[in-house]
């Protein structure tokens, strides 16, 4: 076994050198007990020989006594010891346990129990490279496998092991956990999850934990340590720009002036340039100052203290940044915001934001909705109880400069704290910086729609087909705009499917997000209709109001509502996506005409019904009303 | 340079906590026990801030039990890097002669070390006080936070304890309020070793094996360090080759034979041994889950 080999008195200082240049591994567990987490850890533990001989004594009386695996050792009791704990009301966020192999050294952080698990996985995955997400071999991929995986992927963890386990109660079969492993691939890469090794073990019977099994064969891949040992320790900090957050201002007399941190992402050279955030000011690095001396670069993960060659202000809080790829800068967030207090979060309300080594106040601007973590279904509320996760707009009462979390953990990770009590009561990654529209302003150009869409010998416009699901719209559009195109029109069709697989990609389908979807559709149309395009929108669109919202953004007579009107048994029996039967299942939430409501339009410009009209005829009739409306030539002709 | 080793991990965690409690908090200390822990604690602190001297003061709960070679070693250091040092002694034990040997090791610790910390913490005014404390200790220490709040009363609230994600930290309190910080959670025994053998960190000789005059009581080797040692007919103290793994009062540490009397050879024989270090500290065997007790009123 490859773990702490005693050296003997000659090798000890060559075997301490080799040690200095060990890596360190952080990961986070997600399973529950009855996965096997516990017994998962301690065997590590155990195995990797992390244990001394009084606490093996312990373990061996605790077996007998409490253990559920006769007279064996019982390696879950090693982690399982807190359960006197609970009873005192201590809460236990994470456990963070410690062991080593000759290679690396690993910190495991273990989230034990089902309550407040949402909290405690993200407090313990915020720290973590990988995750090993346990699955019992038995029971496949659950929701609760989701919801570990969705909370690793919000987190920013790209590396997953996934860890099939109690392979030995499914007679260590190979199809069994080629099953899961493909079943979990496929609903991994649906959360951005693609960095998946899939490892069949029984961490009871010591199977695949450290050295491979006789039992499997079949299975050519590592061992689960092997995989732990292999696996890059994060290098994509120092390839990203530099980023210091200024923690302390050192000044220990006139001469010097240091400004010390923790190199939040790159590298930094002497003679580097760097700007100063939020303010601007840029200098360029003087010295890098460590106790071993100065150096002439120092790297992300590393404590420093930096001097400039210019004078400038800079303080506790500032960011400072390359030159030449600078942080942004904002005072209102798109954000995701995971609630941690007792009270709920609420709108309006003030709390204290820190980032880095910043801290302002802020308020929840907007929830925008929160986000079922077994289901990743989206959800209208108006504010966020302990445990939920909520997509918010932040509003901070100073500038606060930042990364996308998914570029920077550490420049773009927040927590929120209550201004009374003191408690940390969230914690958020910063998506991007919105604007707030009062501060913006239309410029103005001099090319306008109108000279594009001449260029284009056609007046723009939106041809908006509404109408059940499985009416028939994609299918008229379609039509409509080959034969636009044939005849050398400029258009663009807006389909409801290929829009949700890209830029609506985060809505789902509850009234609040079907809203969005639609006002974010209407947007993309009203700048197509600016590009001069003949816009095609073909969407279920159900309400009244968002559709009037959708001709309000366009100027007059360039908005076409086009009814696709089917009877719902209609498109019921045709159901070409058979999304109608899985509804009626109950395995589709929010259809709409099943358990949402379609509202049609009161006057629309061109009613279809398809009960009598064929798709073709339908798109010679929307032809000749573009004509009648001037939207194309009239001498326009037909080519087949 | 491209890649960290854990150490420089580990070690650049540390000093992102100690500037952190230092831009924070209003009057920080470093609770200094003399033992390895503290001295790999002290040695991040200094480098955390140079050029610039060391911002807080050093405090030692002084129990008057301690090896003579601890105390030395600590006035030596202060000495040697010019640091403030503050010992305090509970001057309501010393009155009512509180002894190890006549009133047990718990009854000891609470009053000179438990309530002699509370005191010197109130009379000085700190609000944030570090330890060496790491997690890999003890069981129950694998939840630790790295920053633990405390009331007025230094109670440990566990509902009051805070998540801590990233490496973002949380230090605000209400007034009378304070922290307990721990650099040093990430940190194992071997690490802790290994910091001291590559930076050349000075250690207490007690750690060093060397001809000391102990005896036998109880299973556990306790050198006879001063005369206030009570000798009972029949008990013959005996010149053993030993050293200790972990320092504390001279009653209430066992010691260990051993020829180790280098930092290698220390090293070599903590990879062999298979006892962990706190089985060597009698206050841990007093009661089952004795330290969280004692955490709750107040100790370390």
């Amino acid at each position: 076994m490859d773990v702490q080999v005693t050296p003997t008195a000659v090798d000890v200082e060559v075997w301490l050198e080799a040690q200095a240049h060990k890596e360190l591994l952080r990961f986070i567990t997600c399973g529950s007990v009855d996965d096997g987490k516990s017994t998962l850890i301690g065997r590590l533990l155990y195995e990797s020989r992390t244990l001394f001989d009084d606490q093996l004594a312990t373990l061996a009386s605790d077996s007998r006594r409490d253990g559920s695996q006769g007279d064996e050792l019982d390696f879950a009791l090693l982690v399982d010891g807190l359960a006197a704990e609970r009873e005192q009301g201590i809460t236990i966020d994470v456990a963070y346990r410690f062991f080593a192999t000759e290679r690396r050294k690993f910190i495991v952080a273990d989230t034990p129990g089902h309550e407040q698990y949402t909290r405690n996985m993200v407090t313990g995955a915020s720290t973590a490279d990988l995750a090993v997400i346990l699955i019992d071999a038995r029971k496949g991929v659950l929701t609760q496998t989701r919801r570990h995986s969705y909370l690793v992927s919000l987190l920013g963890i790209r590396r997953i092991v996934l860890a099939i386990n109690k392979m030995d109660l499914v007679d260590y079969s190979e199809p069994v956990f080629t099953q899961i492993a493909r079943d979990y691939g496929e609903f991994a890469a649906q959360i951005g999850l693609v960095d998946i090794v899939a490892i069949p073990v029984s961490a009871l019977r010591g199977d695949n934990i450290i050295e491979p099994t006789a039992n499997m064969p079949w299975y050519r891949g590592p061992t689960l340590l092997q995989q732990l040992e292999r696996v890059p320790v994060e290098q994509q900090l120092s390839a990203q720009p530099f980023r210091m957050p200024v923690q302390w201002v050192n000044r220990p007399d006139a001469q010097f002036r240091g400004f010390a941190g923790l190199i939040a992402g790159g590298s930094v050279n002497v003679g580097d340039r760097i700007r100063v955030l939020p303010a601007g000011l840029a200098s360029r690095v003087a010295r890098i100052v460590t106790t071993e001396g100065d150096r002439p670069q120092a790297i992300a993960g590393q404590s420093v203290t930096l001097t400039f060659e210019d004078e400038i202000d800079i303080s506790r809080g500032d960011l400072l940044a390359s030159a030449e790829a600078p942080a942004s800068v904002g005072e209102q967030f798109d954000a995701t915001v995971v609630w941690m207090g007792g009270e709920p979060m609420l709108t309006g309300r003030e709390y204290l934001l820190k980032s880095g080594t910043r801290t302002v106040r802020a308020h929840i601007a907007r929830l925008q909705h929160k986000i079922n973590v077994n289901t990743l279904e989206h959800i209208a509320a108006r504010q966020l109880e302990l445990n939920e996760i909520g997509r918010v707009q932040l509003r901070l009462d100073q500038p606060l400069a930042f990364d996308a979390y998914a570029d920077n953990r550490d420049t773009g990770g927040f927590i929120l704290i209550d201004r009374l009590n003191n408690n940390t009561v969230g914690a958020g990654m910063l998506h991007a910086a919105v604007s707030p529209t009062e501060n913006l302003h239309w410029q103005v150009l001099d090319v306008d729609k109108g000279s594009r869409a001449a260029q284009k010998n056609q007046k723009a416009c939106v041809l908006w087909l509404t109408g059940l699901s499985g009416a028939g719209k994609s299918t008229i559009a379609n039509l409509v705009e080959k034969q636009l195109l044939a005849s050398g029109r400029h258009t663009y069709l807006l389909d409801g499917d290929n829009v949700r697989h890209g830029l609506n990609r985060d809505l789902g389908f509850t009234e609040v997000d079907r809203i969005e979807n639609i006002r974010r559709v209407a947007e993309v149309a009203r700048l197509m209709v600016d590009a001069g395009l003949i816009v095609l929108v073909s969407f279920i669109s159900p309400y009244r109001a968002e559709r009037a919202l959708a001709r309000s953004l366009v100027g007059a007579g360039e908005f076409f509502e086009i009814f696709v009107d089917t009877a719902l048994a209609d498109a019921e029996k045709r159901d070409p996506k058979g999304l109608y039967r899985k509804a009626r299942a109950g395995q589709l939430r929010d259809f709409t005409g099943i358990d949402s409501p379609y509202e049609p339009p009161e006057s629309p410009e061109i009613r279809i019904d398809t009960a009598r009209t064929t798709a073709e005829a339908a798109a010679a009739r929307i032809i000749a009303h573009l004509r009648a409306a001037g939207v194309i030539d009239r001498d326009w002709v037909f080519i087949p | 340079m491209s890649k960290l080793s854990h150490l420089e991990r580990l070690e650049s965690e540390s000093i992102h906590i100690l500037r952190e409690v230092v831009a924070e908090c209003e009057r920080p200390v470093l609770l200094y026990s003399i033992g390895k822990d503290s001295s790999v604690l002290l040695h991040l602190a200094i480098k955390a801030f140079q050029p610039a001297r060391l911002p807080f003061p050093l405090l030692h709960v002084d129990t008057t039990w301690k090896f003579r070679e601890m105390v030395a070693f600590r006035d030596q250091t202060a000495r040697r890097l010019g640091l403030e040092l503050i010992v305090h002694v509970n001057p309501d034990g010393v009155a009512r002669g509180i002894n190890p040997f006549v009133h047990g090791a718990a009854l000891h610790t609470d009053i000179m070390k438990t309530q002699g910390l509370r005191q010197a913490l109130d009379l000085h005014g700190f609000d944030a006080a570090f330890g060496g404390a790491r997690r890999d200790e003890e069981k129950s220490r694998a939840k630790e936070r790295v920053f633990s709040m405390r009331s007025s009363q230094h109670r440990w609230d566990p509902k009051r304890q805070r998540p801590e994600l990233w490496r973002l930290y949380n230090t605000r309190k209400a007034p009378g309020e304070s922290l307990r910080v721990f650099p040093l959670s990430n940190w194992t025994e071997l690490d802790i070793w290994q910091y001291i053998h590559q930076q050349q960190i000075p250690i207490v000789p007690l750690y060093f094996a060397r001809e000391r005059l102990v005896l036998e009581r109880d299973g556990a080797l306790i050198m006879v360090d001063d005369e206030r040692m009570p000798i009972a007919p029949g008990e013959q103290p005996r010149l053993r080759k030993v050293r200790f793994r972990t320092l504390g009062c001279y009653p209430l540490t066992g010691a260990m034979p051993s020829e180790a009397d280098t930092l290698p050879g220390i090293i070599e024989e903590m990879l062999a041994s298979r006892t962990s270090e706190r089985q060597g500290r009698i206050i841990d065997f007093d009661v089952a889950g004795s330290m969280e007790k004692k955490k709750r009123e107040g100790y370390f």
